[in-house]
């Protein structure tokens, strides 16, 4: 009776955490590239790009991601006619993937302008007297100490983006969420036993990953 | 925007007629992306006034946009209400010093807080109701999970909280002759909400937002209501969701507003340090999930 002892079974389950682990990787790439772009515009001399940095995180932080990754299939995909893939199983990866990066960028914006603010004011302007221009102050000094700062928070980020992957099943990938659904109707007498693997799957990756984020801040935070 | 000059210099006449080359390269480009996605609309011909005009019509409010926020709304509150009673709950479990409570309490907190959401959902209403024999009501299955996750977010919020408390305060509360129960319930907790004030607010903002996974189990919620069945009479799509983006975007900034507002006041009654000098402007951070 054992639900996972069955090939198929076993096949949706390993199936649906594959896809899960794709969108984390593929994801978190695009959301620390385009956060990290839209941190140094929030803190640039140029007011467009400053407001252009705000006006992305106000929008994408305050929209649920459901409605982004409704958006992406419903409006980017069947009404503008967005394509990434003939593979509709792969379009669909990559619609999901657009959805999460554009959303979770916001937050990694906002952990990195808050991981600046940890760097004393005494730095950049120790690089402005040597006379360093505003890239090279924001590469060379401020960044650099800055990430050490933003390893905690980033962390957790991350996490939440690998837990919200799971709501790319919604526009019909067959991920972790959509695979216990299944399993779930075709074999209700082990619901519990079905819960618990796909759940301690997640709980046994994320809460060492969690632990193994707060070593890594402190090992590389700043000693002031 | 004046505190953030720390990290470049006051422009020059060298610089300032640089930053005008990037401001209108930029502009250039961010108004040629505007074309596109213009452009692009046209073709697909999205500008139709069919398409807008059900939302100058207060029936498509009525009947669909309100009730749909209503459910959003009303899941939110109660699923805040008794995430709250179960962070505390649980906060002051992690916090015993009784072994055989901190640690089924520690691994219940960690087990929910690393579940994803939807699978708990999921769960809740396709599976248990293989074990009870009825149907699960989508309200409850919505308020449940989220219960369960924002509760364990919220009790490693409070512990935080509680243990940020100076130890002369709970010092003192045992010196004068109080019970554990009683400098817990009238001293740590009172000053640990206070400090956490901001931090529950910003919570909130995230309940808003996950209650539209509730449209994946068909409750009636804004997603659902609003653009699902809107978009179903009219055809929509694009237009509804930008509706309801918009709703969600008001309702989550107002809360920002009053989180913002909240940490302001408690910062200005003197305990929490006082305001340096930053590099990036004022943040706010919280871990949308």
């Amino acid at each position: 009776m054992d639900v996972f002892s069955d090939a198929d079974n076993l096949d949706v389950y390993v199936t649906g955490f594959l896809w899960i682990l794709k969108l984390t990787l593929v994801g978190t790439l695009g959301a620390v590239v385009i956060g990290t772009l839209l941190a140094a515009f929030r803190v640039s001399p140029i007011p467009v790009l400053r407001g252009f940095g705000a006006a992305w995180v106000n929008i994408f932080r305050n929209t649920p991601l459901t409605l982004i990754v409704f958006f992406c299939y419903f409006g980017l995909y069947s009404t503008l006619g967005v394509v990434f893939s003939d593979d509709l199983e792969l379009n669909n990866f990559w619609l999901g993937v657009v959805g999460l990066a554009v959303y979770t960028a916001a937050f990694v914006c906002e952990a990195i302008r808050s991981g600046i603010n940890t760097v004393p004011p005494g730095q950049a302007e120790a690089a402005r007297a040597i006379g360093m221009t505003f890239r090279q102050t924001l590469t060379m000094i401020v960044l650099p100490q800055a990430g050490r700062a933003v390893i905690a928070p980033l962390g957790s980020i991350l996490i939440a983006l690998c837990k919200n992957a799971t709501i790319i099943g919604t526009i019909g990938l067959m991920e972790s969420s959509n695979a216990m659904k299944e399993l779930i109707n075709s074999n209700g007498q082990a619901v519990f036993q079905i819960f618990f693997v796909f759940a301690g799957t997640f709980a046994v990756v994320l809460i060492p990953t969690g632990y193994g984020f707060g070593w890594l801040a402190n090992k590389m935070a700043v000693k002031r | 925007m004046s505190t953030d000059a720390v990290l470049y210099d006051h422009p020059g006449p060298r610089a300032r007629a640089r930053n005008r080359i990037f401001t209108v390269v930029f502009g250039i480009a961010l108004v040629a992306l505007l074309y596109w996605i213009y452009h692009r609309f046209d073709v697909k011909g999205q500008w139709a006034g069919t398409l807008w005009k059900p939302f100058t019509q207060s029936s498509t409010w009525t009947d669909y946009i309100l009730p749909g926020l209503k459910g959003t709304l009303q899941a939110a509150a109660i699923a805040m209400v008794l995430s709250l009673a179960f962070g505390i709950l649980f906060a002051v479990g992690r916090l015993s010093d009784h072994r055989w409570v901190r640690i089924p309490a520690g691994i219940v907190v960690e087990f929910f807080r690393a579940v994803p959401l939807l699978l708990m959902m999921f769960f809740i209403f396709f599976g248990i109701p293989f074990v009870t024999e009825q149907p699960m009501s989508p309200l409850w299955a919505v308020v449940i999970a989220l219960t369960l996750y924002n509760g364990s977010v919220l009790a490693e919020a409070f512990r935080a909280g509680v243990r940020s408390v100076p130890p002369g305060q709970s010092e003192a509360a045992y010196a004068i002759g109080m019970r554990k129960g009683q400098v817990m319930g009238q001293i740590l907790i009172p000053q640990a909400a206070r400090a956490m004030l901001p931090v529950i607010v910003s919570q909130l903002v995230v309940l808003v937002k996950d209650t539209a996974l509730g449209y994946i189990i068909s409750y009636n919620e804004l997603l659902q209501m609003g653009v699902n069945n809107v978009a179903a009479n009219f055809g929509n799509v694009i237009q509804a969701a930008m509706v309801a983006a918009a709703i969600y975007i008001a309702v989550n900034a107002t809360l920002t507003a009053v989180a913002g507002w909240l940490s302001k006041r408690t910062r200005r009654s003197g305990k929490a340090p006082r305001t340096t000098r930053v590099l990036a402007g004022a943040t706010d951070q919280t871990t949308g999930a």
